[in-house]
């Protein structure tokens, strides 16, 4: 699959497939919005963004990706209860400094919730830890202890256990190292943990 | 992206719509007769879908871009509007309106009223920015339209953008308020207040009856120098002026010493050349009474427009409509499920960043009507 001769990022490949088309879609810290456009474009979507960083929304003005330029750890209040079927939060959410507060209002916003983000606890970043004593760098985790943007470094098996404590619903997990799909011991070999989330109700069964 | 070269259309002609009917105004009063100054760009297409109509701000005009024949300026929207600009007129018809209460063509305080043969004076009515926009419908169906591709405006241009929306959704198809508010706060008031008295306490307004004797020019200079100040900001004063001291020496005691002193008298003396005083007063009471949700919530006005497509810009150094006034009307447009965009435009001039960012404009807009213009 690929967007007007782009390829397309394998955790945006993943997203894409879990989302059904005319879905009305959030997409919160949207980069460049090149997901978005996708599945609007080919998924006849209702789906638009919130982005702060000035060269994305320009870039996502002109893909034609509706984009609010806002923070969202405060754009989020704008919405009603249930406004969208999906709300996206890809390698957005440990860059949050209120987490928790923009966990809690996505799941008030959305239906369902898709939760991407980089596994610390990746065989690479273990061996940097453990062998070299430093803070790990890696294809997912490009950035080194000082210039990187994420505030929270977490693992997949964290997020397992958080959504657990937290009475949340995982409807699927994919776990990916590059193009890769991982399914055995995800927390050592995925470099990225894609989940589907909802809040906790009668069909909760934690994955 | 910008272009360098940027062509201005020349040969533009102001020209005048008389409307047929009286115009019943919000107070309850009617006025008539009704004239209305306007300007196009481009060419309106055989299925006259493809206008766009722009609106000014307090002391705008209808003439937004290109050069009168006889004319060394351009108009207030050049840098937007034209040939590959933001509001490309190789695509677009644009037009532009003098609104009504104003004093470059369009029925004013300072048109004759037809009962005394006189200026109307104090004696012209009160008129709302509903009003301006009543009767800028009146010349959109006049030419024609029955759909506007957008409406656009900065300012108070950005509150008739927003009055548009209310009134005339199902002639719509987007909207693009810049660096406006849908109701004044006490702060944007009180600025209009200071400019009003200014005006009145210059004996030369005798109640607004000057249009046969001097205008009350240091009135409305001072109300000018209040707005130019406004309309700039802490750093783009500092980067245009500093501390600098004006060359000349002082005549007096008090003469302007520093540029900026110097900058604001200049621009209040051209001002008077140009602009009426009791327009200044009716257009800024206009603005301080403009509340789009009546006092109640935005969102179910904008329920009334589920198809309009909104833009909504603001300026980070704006300090006179802050961004957070942009931001209640993104969020009351997600309330009632509207397609908005929303761009937080990095400028140091202050609100008048909507007139002179053109770059950054050009892009977001430009890209927006692409979708309009594909259709």
């Amino acid at each position: 699959m690929n967007n007007n001769g782009k390829t397309i990022k394998p955790d945006h490949r993943v997203i894409f497939d879990i989302i059904p088309a005319n879905s009305r879609v959030l997409d919160l810290g949207c980069g460049d919005g090149e997901l978005l456009s996708l599945l609007n474009n080919q998924k006849n979507t209702k789906g638009s963004g919130i982005e702060i960083d000035e060269l994305a929304v320009r870039k996502c003005a002109e893909l034609g990706v509706s984009v609010s330029q806002l923070d969202i750890e405060n754009g989020l209040s704008d919405y009603d209860d249930k406004s969208f079927d999906y709300v996206i939060l890809n390698e957005s959410l440990q860059q949050v400094v209120k987490l928790e507060l923009v966990l809690k209002e996505t799941l008030r916003v959305g239906e369902h919730v898709i939760v991407g983000f980089p596994n610390f606890a990746y065989y690479k970043s273990r061996l940097q830890m453990f062998f070299g004593g430093r803070t790990p760098v890696t294809r997912s985790l490009p950035n080194m202890w000082y210039d990187t943007p994420n505030l929270h470094f977490l693992s997949i098996a964290d997020f397992i256990t958080y959504c657990r404590d937290r009475k949340l619903t995982i409807k699927k997990a994919i776990y990916l190292d590059g193009n890769r799909r991982i399914r055995f011991l995800p927390n050592l070999f995925a470099q990225i943990g894609i989940f589907l989330i909802r809040n906790g109700g009668k069909d909760n069964k934690n994955g | 992206m910008v272009s360098t070269m940027q062509t201005s259309i020349m040969n533009v002609e102001t020209k005048y719509f008389h409307l047929k009917h009286d115009l019943l105004l919000e107070s309850g009063e009617k006025l008539s007769p009704v004239t209305l100054a306007y300007e196009t760009y481009g060419t309106l297409n055989d299925e006259k879908s493809n206008a766009i109509l722009v609106l000014h701000a307090l002391t705008g005009d209808a003439h937004a871009a290109g050069y009168h024949h006889d004319e060394d300026s351009t108009g207030w929207w050049d840098l937007m509007i034209g040939p590959g600009k933001a509001f490309d007129t190789d695509k677009f018809f644009v037009i532009c309106s003098n609104v009504i209460g104003g004093c470059k063509g369009s029925t004013g305080p300072s048109s004759v009223n037809p009962k005394t043969g006189q200026p109307y004076g104090l004696d012209f009515p009160i008129v709302s920015i509903k009003d301006m926009v009543n009767a800028q419908s009146h010349l959109i169906k006049g030419l024609g339209i029955n759909k506007l591709v957008c409406v656009a405006g900065g300012s108070m241009g950005g509150m008739q953008v927003l009055q548009w929306v209310a009134s005339y959704p199902e002639m719509l198809k987007s909207a693009i308020p810049i660096a406006t508010a849908a109701k004044h706060s006490p702060q944007q008031i009180a600025f209009d207040e200071v400019g009003r008295q200014a005006i009145m306490a210059d004996p030369n307004w005798s109640d607004g009856h000057y249009y046969l004797k001097s205008p009350p020019t240091r009135g409305l200079a001072v109300a000018r120098m209040i707005g130019h100040i406004t309309y700039m900001s802490d750093i783009s004063m500092a980067e245009k002026f500093g501390r600098n001291v004006k060359p000349e020496k002082r005549k007096q005691k008090f003469s302007p010493d520093y540029e900026v002193e110097g900058y604001l008298q200049y621009r209040g003396d051209n001002f008077v050349k140009r602009f009426d005083a009791n327009s200044y007063l009716y257009i800024t009471k206009a603005l301080d009474n403009f509340d789009l949700g009546n006092g109640g919530s935005l969102e179910k006005v904008f329920k009334q427009a589920p198809n309009v497509r909104f833009l909504v810009i603001a300026f980070k150094s704006d300090w006179l409509y802050p961004a957070y006034q942009s931001k209640e009307i993104v969020r009351a447009c997600k309330q009632a499920h509207l397609d908005v965009s929303y761009y937080e435009i990095n400028s140091t001039y202050g609100h008048d960043a909507f007139l002179l960012e053109a770059a950054e404009q050009e892009h977001f807009i430009g890209n927006f009507l692409k979708r309009f213009y594909d259709e």
